[in-house]
């Protein structure tokens, strides 16, 4: 009796994960290796031929490529705005909580609906980031003569078509403002609440021994931060490596192939070929733990948490 | 491992770590910082407020490019109702609110019991749910597409309430751990032996003190069920059975789309939650940062 009671209070916990979190782990492995009809019917083994058919596909390197691409900007982008979001946060001004909470939004608001809203922002012909620009560009013009086509500027995101999410060349900037964009509150919370666990008094210490602001935060603040910094930035690889609804909402992976990371791209091959695209599940899987092994390594994690 | 997880829930967080002003003009600097933190914030809620106002556009007006309304009209917001899309929504809040509720049926005694008792296989659990902490359901959408088409269950709110359910158990277990760690164990003794019984004192003293651990485990699941996309996107085949995420992205797909109906749908979806989540920021970045440290 008394031995089976952990089984009692922890066991639908287990069984729960067991059944959504783990079984479906081995059913994409085992499903990569199967050929499955279009309708879902196991026709038999396929061996290796998922593989094959998935590293022959034409745009795979470009994706594999791009999905790497993606992650480290976004995450570096992410990293050191919400550096410096969280300095400027930390300070004590009058409001300091209202303005934190503004900084949640993007958080708590489902990332499909922030990407919908940037979608009609972006629209051609009514967007309002198109009306600020040329609402910029007559002002320009009116103010200083100059004709606003001739500024590098405002010709750069899209130039007069205006279609930046059309163009493969603007589209991938704006998805990569984008997912930067719905990382950053939480970063810069997580940041905050590390800020908050450094002593006063070993500032007070710095300021005694003459330290300048730069030195202080290079020297103490940031080495200080690095717990909350890691802990941050890992959690930021997985959700971006695995984000989906922004590219989704967006641009649906087009122009072409053009915006399409390996998680896109994993879901366009589930309607043709359920067993390739359970391939680039497993692929996709082993480059996200390879990726935060490589993270932990060189922010040489278990330092920091033993 | 798991008694090293400090809630922190009540103690206020920030410290003041920059007391040191320039002597010079101390108010033109912190004028300088409240202006800029005030514009960081108004550009992070920016993308909402135009969800808004294109919600509260006229018809009419949608494809003028203006910067703001020439009037206000309500009627998306109060025609939602009448709209296809109130069906979603009814799907939405079944959805977070099953998995809010399997959530804790499941997390709280594996949670209490984790907390107090050692077991074999204790650390072994608690290594599953840090696993599952770091999983998402979007890498391993094809898996568990197969599964729920292995078992026939594809096309159900079922599914995504388990799904949901068993993907937000991680922060759930963690958070309540920390909680119930940290009530002594002597007062639940006292109870008990005040003639409560043991379940009697769990509920009597055990669990309204880790109310705000509960509450925040709630309104997390319940935010991070409505906000989930990519798993409802998949197993939800029938319009019928889809959340208001899926149906307002697959309505935005169509041939004439209704924006102003669209908006409605997506601040109906997203207000409610923002300020939801204002209420438990705190214990969310304690909860999430925590659970991957230890």
């Amino acid at each position: 009796m008394k031995k089976w009671e952990p089984l009692a209070w922890v066991g639908p916990a287990v069984l729960l994960i067991a059944a959504v979190v783990i079984w479906p782990v081995v059913e994409m492995i085992r499903s990569s290796f199967l050929e499955i009809s279009r309708f879902g019917v196991v026709r038999g083994s396929a061996g290796t031929a998922n593989y094959v058919k998935l590293f022959g596909e034409r745009v795979f390197g470009d994706v594999m490529v791009r999905s790497v691409i993606w992650v480290v900007a976004v995450v570096a982008l992410t990293v050191l705005i919400s550096l410096a979001l969280a300095q400027l946060f930390n300070q004590k001004f009058p409001g300091r909580k209202v303005a934190r909470w503004a900084l949640i939004a993007p958080w708590a608001a489902s990332v499909l609906m922030t990407a919908i809203v940037f979608r009609w922002m972006l629209d051609p012909e009514v967007g309002i980031i198109n009306v600020i620009r040329w609402d910029l560009g007559t002002f320009v013009q009116n103010t200083f003569g100059i004709e606003p086509s001739s500024l590098g500027l405002l010709s750069a995101m899209g130039g007069e078509a205006a279609d930046q999410l059309g163009h493969a060349s603007t589209s991938f900037p704006w998805l990569i403002f984008v997912a930067v964009f719905v990382s950053v509150p939480f970063t810069t919370y997580a940041l905050l609440a590390g800020l908050a666990t450094i002593p006063a008094d070993v500032y007070e210490a710095a300021r005694m021994d003459g330290a300048g602001k730069f030195r202080t935060y290079w020297s103490i603040t940031l080495p200080l931060l690095r717990p909350a910094l890691t802990v941050a930035a890992l959690i930021n690889v997985m959700n971006v490596f695995n984000s989906f609804p922004i590219i989704w909402a967006m641009t649906k992976g087009g122009p072409e192939y053009d915006t399409t990371t390996t998680t896109i791209f994993m879901y366009i091959l589930k309607g043709a070929n359920i067993g390739e695209s359970a391939a680039m599940s497993v692929v996709n899987f082993g480059m996200v733990i390879v990726l935060t092994l490589i993270f932990l390594r060189v922010s040489r994690w278990k330092q920091e948490v033993a | 491992m798991a008694t090293q997880t400090a809630p922190a829930p009540v103690r206020h967080r920030h410290v003041s770590t920059h007391r040191r002003r320039s002597r010079g003009m101390p108010r033109l600097k912190t004028t300088v910082i409240a202006a800029a933190a005030y514009l960081i914030g108004f550009f992070f809620l920016f993308p909402y407020l135009v969800m808004i106002l294109i919600s509260l556009r006229p018809q009419t007006e949608l494809r003028s490019a203006v910067w703001f309304p020439e009037r206000f009209d309500f009627s998306a917001i109060t025609g939602f109702w009448s709209t296809g899309l109130a069906h979603n929504l009814t799907v939405s809040l079944q959805v977070a609110a099953g998995s809010t509720i399997l959530v804790l049926l499941v997390a709280l005694p594996a949670a209490y019991y984790t907390a107090r008792h050692n077991f074999r296989g204790r650390n072994l659990f608690l290594v599953l749910v840090l696993v599952t902490q770091m999983f998402q359901p979007t890498a391993m959408v094809v898996g568990i597409y197969r599964e729920f088409f292995t078992f026939g269950m594809v096309d159900s709110v079922i599914s995504l309430i388990l799904v949901n359910g068993g993907f937000n158990l991680a922060f759930a277990v963690w958070i309540l751990n920390a909680y119930f760690s940290s009530i002594p164990r002597e007062l639940e003794e006292a109870a008990f032996i005040d003639g409560n019984g043991r379940f009697g004192a769990l509920f009597r003293v055990t669990l309204p003190l880790a109310m705000p651990g509960v509450i925040t485990a709630l309104i997390f699941t319940f935010i991070a069920a409505w906000n989930e996309f990519v798993v409802a996107l998949t197993l939800a085949t029938s319009p019928e059975n889809q959340p208001l995420p899926v149906a307002l992205q697959s309505y935005m797909g169509q041939y004439s789309v209704n924006w102003q109906e669209l908006f409605a749908g997506s601040v109906i979806a997203t207000i409610p939650v923002i300020i939801l989540f204002a209420l438990i920021e705190r214990k969310v970045v304690g909860g999430l940062t925590a659970g991957s440290i230890k």
